[in-house]
């Protein structure tokens, strides 16, 4: 008999350790045989620690489990969920980039394989360069860690410039509030974003890679450094990738708690061991990335993803999907919601139907007012906004962005006014100091805030103009994007900014 | 009452440096290292650092000013983090973070008088669909309330 119960942050946020080390004893105490696997979670965070036990060809769901149900789990006369496969939440899913995810012991390569993982690697070794550029380039995939610039662009930009060494460093710093599918795919899948880097050192030519982690992530760091050294010892990494004579080879590196280190110039001013400001662009860091050589700079679910592109060919994968957003996209649903997680899917799912229908709405129970998509630098929606298609191209036309397609959702208690200050505040506290509209935008931000909270509503036009100073004149996103949150909360939400309001809370 | 500052040999500082020189871009390494070993990155380490990667003293205190991380002073006894980000926020995380700090008597980053504990604020720890979220000495905790957050403090108080 097997047992699963998840080694997900989440899930030992809500007492996996505790249900793993009660089942450890249980099955002891009665002299049971099981194997008892720590697996990444199946993403369905409102039924964590979600346990799956595996007997006779069957495997379970029980959950949320407590250690005192233990008895009853081990008995087999607890009821049970069912198959994960059969509920709702994940049986509406397009799994590609989570596909493995909670279902495989994450740190066994034997499991790895034996559901689809390195095939995508194996092909990629018999292609040219410029063909395993091209095979992402057909698929369509865009930067998942917010920009959705053509990942096969800057592969090929990376593949074409002239160096003795390259660089793939992947943005594992995941900050933004209301995401975590890179954490989950770390802690679940681990083996897929190594083998994801490796196929784009193939494409580029770069043999080393990093992973820039944040140290807000102990679980993530300590898998995947575990992950890395299981891939060297099997020879997946190292001088010769599966034999082939190609050589590739990465590490952790962790973060040091700068929002602003998720920028990628920022990044690589942080993994060179300075401080973590942004630099002006061009060059490029495909051209001038890590130490000044050709680097790679991607998100993880973008590397996470290709993998599968790879395994089930980029015409597969660039069938799914919206318009120019091809493919699927994991959506983490967050904040006040009755099923939270994350969701993978086709980009095209009108939002209101995300909210609703698949988080459930709020957990509250109170009516949904306000969802922030894409972190603390993305637009608030209001539920007149709900027949947006989940898209690129398709949130922009509505003043907002997908960011890291992480959604947020507020109840009717939720003081937008006190959100937009949040959002300034967050900027002034971030700020990495380099540019002027940002270093004293933010700061200033928050002042005329308060101005409009103390009745003053004279100061939204100077509100808005400061903005639009932050949005233009910004070097990166992280001055250049909190205007979408304050001035969509302002748009949205207007009759919050014009009246004199109680003290915030 | 503060807690001693602890004040490492120079020879044992410059072996964890030495250990990590190896690296492309060793200085953030580095100073996980130190803090690693002493909880705070010492004042004597500076010069040290500067010597070994040949930059400036600044350099090296601008960086080690520049992340929220690396701390001068030690942290308390227990170091209790609240998430203050939006999706938290979504649950009632601004209300349990002022429950925290009034219960504690201490302002953000703060440490209670007996050396106790230190309240950080932490901006998303990953956990927002189980919000608010904390974490207790590198434990992760979901789904918080005042109720179970006093509870804990409690517990490592005693």
């Amino acid at each position: 008999m097997k047992i699963y119960v998840p080694l997900d942050s989440a899930a030992k946020a809500l007492g996996a350790d505790e249900v793993a080390a009660a089942i450890a004893a249980e099955a002891e105490a009665r002299g049971l045989e099981i194997e008892l696997i720590r697996n990444g979670t199946r993403g369905m965070v409102w039924l964590e620690p979600l346990v799956e036990v595996e007997d006779g060809g069957e495997r379970l769901a029980y959950g949320p489990l407590t250690p005192a149900e233990v008895p009853a789990l081990l008995d087999r006369t607890l009821d049970t969920l069912g198959r994960v496969e059969d509920m709702p939440f994940f049986a509406r899913q397009t799994r590609l980039t989570f596909a493995r995810c909670g279902l495989t012991d994450p740190l066994s390569l034997a499991d790895y394989q034996a559901h689809g993982g390195l095939s995508g690697l194996r092909r990629a070794l018999g292609m040219t360069a410029e063909a395993v550029v091209d095979e992402v380039k057909t698929s369509g995939l865009r930067g998942r860690g917010g920009a959705g610039f053509p990942t096969g662009i800057k592969w090929d930009t990376v593949r074409m410039a002239h160096a003795s060494q390259k660089y793939i460093v992947c943005n594992a710093d995941e900050g933004d509030s209301g995401t975590f599918a890179d954490r989950m795919i770390i802690e679940g899948d681990p083996f897929c974003l190594i083998e994801g880097m490796i196929i784009a050192g193939l494409g580029t030519g770069a043999t080393k890679g990093y992973v820039y982690l944040r140290s807000e992530y102990p679980v993530a760091i300590e898998l995947l450094r575990q992950a890395i050294d299981i891939a060297r010892a099997d020879g997946v990494l190292g001088s010769s990738v599966l034999g082939s004579g190609r050589s590739f080879d990465m590490e952790v590196r962790v973060g040091a708690g700068a929002y602003v280190c998720g920028e990628e110039t920022s990044l690589l001013n942080s993994l060179e061991g300075k401080r973590g400001v942004v630099r002006a662009k061009p060059p490029l860091p495909a051209l001038e990335g890590f130490l000044g050589r050709p680097t790679v700079v991607n998100n993880v679910i973008s590397l996470a993803t290709v993998p599968v592109i790879f395994e089930k060919g980029a015409q597969h994968y660039a069938d799914f999907g919206l318009g120019r957003s091809k493919g699927t996209i994991p959506v983490q649903i967050a904040g006040n919601v009755k099923y939270g997680g994350l969701f993978e899917t086709a980009f095209g799912m009108p939002l209101g139907e995300l909210v609703n229908d698949v988080a459930g709405g709020t957990a509250s129970g109170r009516p949904v007012k306000a969802v922030q998509i894409g972190g603390p630098l993305g637009a608030y929606f209001a539920t007149a906004d709900f027949d947006t298609p989940f898209g690129y191209e398709e949130f922009d036309g509505q003043g907002g962005l997908i960011g890291h397609a992480g959604l947020v959702v507020f109840d009717d208690s939720a003081d937008m006014l006190h959100m937009a200050r949040f959002a300034m505040e967050f900027c002034a506290v971030e700020s990495c100091g380099k540019c002027t509209p940002c270093r004293l935008g933010a700061v200033r931000g928050v002042e005329t805030l308060d101005r409009i909270a103390a009745g003053d509503t004279g100061a939204v036009p100077l509100l808005t103009d400061l903005c639009e100073v932050m949005k233009d004149g910004s070097l990166c996103a992280l001055g250049g994007f909190t205007p979408y949150p304050v001035l969509s909360a302002l748009q949205r939400f207007p009759e919050e900014f014009g009246t004199v309001k109680e003290a915030a809370e | 009452m503060p807690r001693d500052i602890p004040q490492p040999e120079v020879d044992e500082i410059q072996s964890l440096i030495d250990a990590q020189l190896h690296l492309e871009g060793p200085l953030l390494p580095i100073l996980h290292a130190l803090q690693d070993a002493y909880g705070i990155v010492p004042v004597a380490a500076v010069p040290l650092i500067a010597a070994a990667l040949n930059i400036s003293r600044a350099e090296v205190h601008g960086v080690i000013s520049f992340y929220h991380d690396f701390r001068s002073l030690p942290a308390g006894r227990h170091v209790v983090k609240i998430c203050r980000a939006e999706a938290c926020q979504a649950m009632g995380g601004a209300a349990l973070a002022d429950h925290a700090l009034a219960r504690l008597g201490v302002e953000w980053h703060g440490t209670t008088e007996n050396g106790a504990v230190t309240l950080e604020p932490v901006y998303c720890l990953g956990l927002c669909a189980c919000g608010p979220a904390a974490m207790v000495d590198g434990k992760l905790l979901g789904r918080v309330d005042a109720d179970r957050l006093d509870r804990i403090i409690g517990e490592i108080e005693a």
